[in-house]
């Protein structure tokens, strides 16, 4: 293509790159910037005071930041872990649907569809300890008996995984799906008549040609576990006692309720890293294995 | 025959047991908005509601759902115009540009998707005030725009890589410049691609809770997932309020999926095969 | 290997015939060909066979024991698709041994069999490669070889060639002649290529639209096909066919068309004022001679095809294209004489040959 051609197309894409650099990657930045500072919203008068590592150094011994550092660590692992799972039946089940697929299909994509806060003030009232249908599936009509979901510190974080696997896992499946539908039929015919029975045929075929799109929605998954904050903040606002006070609505705390923007920000950069450290990872692994997988 | 009438069977209970999976939770809360309130915390359940409306008009007029449910139609609805309007052209750059440069900017695009949004809002908020608009309609516009670029970019881009070259070759033939080609060739025939991204970003945009919260504190301009998370009943939790809301803001989401429901489908898996 | 044989075969889709009443008798070690033009149905046939789809009416008989209730991995047929559906993530070497692994056999007799296939196909240096790595000719060598190593009563073969370029096609065809002396398989063969059918079939299958028009060796076919379809799809350039009446005269009968006339004989006497078609191949019209018929038409094109040149001419409405030797020029818009020997003519009536 000619040059005149070349700086066209690079032309078109200054307004996007001019959003995203200036809403996204800058702020970024400024974040890293910010978490140098010890910066008090609300105390102007105090200043921003240049403090280096300060803010980073008192995260590593804050209690609340270790804990909140493991509760978001299992929150990723138990919800990715059931959505991956979840998702390969219902992918397997939608794509083996025939008729009724679009309506199945329609079903699962439901629960990605609605707000993430509707989610979560719906299962708020699944699991209320007084008049919520959970505790009356589980304990009939005796009330007294009813466990207080999301007011428990053993429970709380369970409910919340439980209401993100609701959500997600219909993600998980159209992701996973997609991977499905990408194996040609003649594969299985070719299998089935080279004599595989129908787990063998899974085995064989389906396992190690959906690996890449399992890959891409663990990926996607991972990621979006980490930034949990929604669910959090309505159901349990963090509680009891910490026990859902995952990485990002620490942060919110920190740094909008209490104020303490520098730390704040610490703490953002820190998930950031973690992020971005997960991504990397996940994008040479993937990269690697799409390649193999391809044909 | 008789391995495969059980193959069935077990199928069936499968496909009702993930529609049920995925429907139940939701029809119950929702079933809430149509009940009264002694209807609502009664135990047992009570699974037929009485058809009253009440809470649907105490929705309306004691929590004022009505103007948040314009401010969200107004902010997703201009986030999602100019997502789309940016993304076509970025998409369609990056799918002319050699591979290898589309790829690494795409992959940074990618990137900017994966931050966490705590990090972001803070410098946004401050920059926002700075220019004093928070509390406004742009000040969650752009951020949100900023938001759903990355996906409406990687799916335009995916969706003009599948159309053939000698469509523009074609206009540039008949006299038209590069650019009069993208506008009177290209766009009208990427109907589909824009429309995938526009309901993929719509979506996002209308669902988002953390930088609308964040942004928008005062009541007049809070969007629908604000209103939602925020709902204060005097005594109880009020709800039935709180379903109708839900059921009001989804509604027009649930339609949107039952009609696009392949475009979607597509969409958000052409990430996958493809990324 | 095994005998086959299918009674009465019907499939449907929804409202479209697929495949209606088929019946077929193929011999232990016969090479047989379904010949026809795409959605004849013979695909289906295919995979009904195969166990893959199941037919609506009708039996599959194997060794003249039906096999109706077996599923694919019982029948022991092999298949060679037309993509060669080969498995991505496996090596060759894995793609060949896959239908031994599943059936349990020991590991030392598939390296066994995989060596002996490979080798055959000359596809030895090939197994630790995978199926993107390979060329189109490779890949489909080992698409055969995974149907070989299975010894299978049975092959399959849909349209096994037609995704490999012109040159290539002809070797792996004589390549399939060559395998088939030295295995002695009973093969089910489809396509829709008349030159692959008729260099390599001992039975070909005439198919269209779901039903079969004419079972018979290739030179049989070639020679007497049974109606104007088969003769019309059969060789290249096609038979010049035309509609017209039967007249009686002096001597046997007349044809008449619309822009000509013949001779004809061999007519039973009760055909006179019937209508029919006759045909002739282009290779069977002597030129610029004078037989018995001698039709003068106008030359329209030359198709000089370098062993020989194909010229199209016209009478009146009718074009009629004929052979002639390379040697031979002709310029168009010149009028020549086209002869027609009687006793190579195809009548056809209401279709089918008389």
């Amino acid at each position: 293509m000619t040059r005149k051609d070349q700086n066209f197309y690079l032309g078109l894409l200054v307004p996007a790159t001019a959003v995203l650099l200036l809403f996204i990657a800058a702020p970024i930045v400024h974040s890293i910037f910010l978490s140098f500072h010890r910066i008090i919203i609300g105390l102007p008068q105090l200043k921003t005071p240049f403090v280096g590592l300060d803010n980073y150094r008192e995260l590593l011994n804050d209690p609340v930041a270790r804990h909140s550092f493991w509760i978001t660590i299992i929150f990723v692992g138990t919800t990715t872990f059931f959505e991956l799972l979840i998702g390969i039946l219902l992918a397997l089940l939608i794509h083996h649907s025939f008729p009724g697929r679009g309506a199945l299909r329609a079903c699962v994509l439901i629960p990605w569809a609605i707000p993430t806060v509707v989610s979560a003030q719906m299962w708020r009232f699944l699991f209320n300890d007084a008049y919520g249908v959970i505790n009356y599936v589980i304990f009939g009509a005796n009330t007294s008996q009813y466990i207080p979901w999301l007011a428990l510190p053993s429970t709380a974080l369970l409910s919340i995984v439980a209401a993100d696997i609701w959500k997600t896992s219909s993600f998980a499946a159209l992701l996973i799906l997609a991977g499905l539908q990408v194996i040609p039929e003649e594969l299985y015919q070719a299998a089935k008549v080279d004599g595989a029975v129908v787990w063998q045929r899974f085995l064989h075929i389906t396992w190690p040609l959906i690996r890449p799109a399992l890959l891409v929605a663990l990926l996607f998954r991972t990621i979006d576990a980490f930034r949990v904050f929604d669910l959090a903040f309505v159901m349990t606002q963090g509680g009891p006692a910490d026990a859902t006070n995952v990485l990002q609505l620490y942060g919110y705390k920190k740094m909008f309720v209490e104020g303490w923007m520098g730390y704040g920000s610490a703490i953002s950069v820190c998930i950031f890293i973690m992020v971005m450290v997960l991504a990397i990872a996940y994008v040479r692994m993937v990269g690697r294995r799409l390649l193999e997988a391809s044909v | 025959m008789m391995k495969g009438f059980l193959k069935k069977f077990l199928f069936i209970i499968g496909v009702f047991l993930a529609a049920g999976f995925s429907l139940a939770p939701f029809l119950w809360f929702v079933l809430s908005a149509f009940k009264d309130q002694t209807q609502i915390t009664a135990i047992p359940p009570q699974w037929l509601p009485s058809f009253s409306m009440e809470s649907f008009s105490s929705a309306v007029t004691r929590y004022g759902i009505i103007h948040y449910l314009l401010n969200s139609a107004i902010v997703a609805g201009s986030a999602t115009v100019v997502t789309i309007t940016l993304g076509t052209v970025a998409g369609y750059a990056l799918a002319r540009l050699p591979r290898r440069w589309a790829q690494i900017i795409l992959m940074g695009i990618l990137a900017c998707a994966m931050f966490p949004q705590i990090a972001i809002v803070g410098p946004i908020w401050r920059f926002l005030r700075f220019m004093g608009w928070l509390n406004t309609y742009q000040g969650l516009i752009f951020p949100y725009v900023a938001l759903t670029l990355p996906l409406a970019v990687w799916i335009l881009a995916l969706f003009f890589r599948e159309m053939p070259e000698e469509l523009e070759a074609a206009a540039l033939v008949d006299g038209c410049t590069r650019l009069g080609s993208l506008v009177r060739v290209i766009v009208p025939l990427s109907a589909p691609g824009l429309f995938t991204a526009a309901i993929l970003s719509f979506i996002y945009a209308w669902n988002e809770f953390f930088l609308a919260l964040l942004i928008m504190t005062d009541p007049a301009r809070q969007t629908m997932p604000v209103g939602i998370a925020l709902f204060q009943g005097e005594h109880t939790i009020p709800w039935g309020e709180i379903a109708a809301a839900s059921f009001i803001t989804t509604a027009p989401l649930i339609f949107m999926v039952l009609l696009f429901q392949r475009r979607i489908v597509t969409g958000l898996s052409a990430g996958a095969i493809k990324g | 290997m095994a005998s086959l044989q299918l009674k009465g075969i019907s499939k449907r889709f929804g409202d479209v015939v697929a495949l209606s009443n088929i019946n077929l008798s193929i011999d232990d070690g016969e090479f047989c060909v379904l010949l026809g033009p795409s959605g004849c149905g013979k695909s289906t046939l295919l995979q009904i066979v195969a166990g893959l789809t199941s037919q609506d009416e009708g039996s599959v008989l194997v060794n003249n024991q039906p096999i109706d209730h077996l599923s694919p991995r019982d029948r022991d047929v092999a298949m060679v698709f037309q993509s060669y559906a080969l498995y991505p993530h496996m090596t060759v070497a894995q793609n060949l041994g896959f239908g031994l692994r599943m059936r349990g056999i020991h590991k030392d007799m598939i390296w066994k069999r995989i060596t002996e296939a490979a080798n055959l196909l000359g596809i030895h240096d090939l197994l630790k490669r995978r199926p993107r790595e390979l060329s189109g000719g490779q890949r489909q060598r080992v698409a055969m070889g995974r149907a070989l190593v299975r010894r299978p009563q049975l092959f399959l073969l849909d349209e096994p060639l037609s995704n490999l370029d012109a040159m290539l096609r002809i070797n792996v065809r004589l390549e399939l002649m060559r395998l088939h002396k030295q295995i002695q398989g009973t093969i089910l063969y489809v396509t829709h290529d008349q030159v692959e059918a008729m260099t390599l079939g001992d039975k070909v299958v005439i198919m269209r639209d779901g039903s079969i028009h004419q079972i018979d060796r290739p030179e049989t076919i070639y020679d007497r096909p049974a109606d104007t379809f088969v003769a019309s799809f059969i060789g290249s350039p096609a038979m010049n066919l035309f509609q017209g009446n039967l007249i009686r005269a002096k001597r046997g009968f007349i044809f008449q068309s619309a822009d000509f006339l013949l001779n004809i004989q061999d007519i039973p006497p009760h055909f006179a004022g019937n209508t029919v078609e006759i045909g002739i191949r282009p290779e069977d019209i002597e030129i610029a001679h004078g037989p018995e018929n001698a039709l003068r038409s106008k030359v329209e094109i030359i198709s000089n095809v370098g062993s020989e040149k194909y010229i199209h001419t016209r009478i009146g409405s009718a074009t009629l294209t004929a052979r002639a030797r390379k040697e031979e020029t002709f310029v168009p818009g010149e009028t020549i004489s086209l002869g027609i020997n009687p006793s190579k003519l195809h009548i056809f009536y209401n279709g089918k040959r008389m």
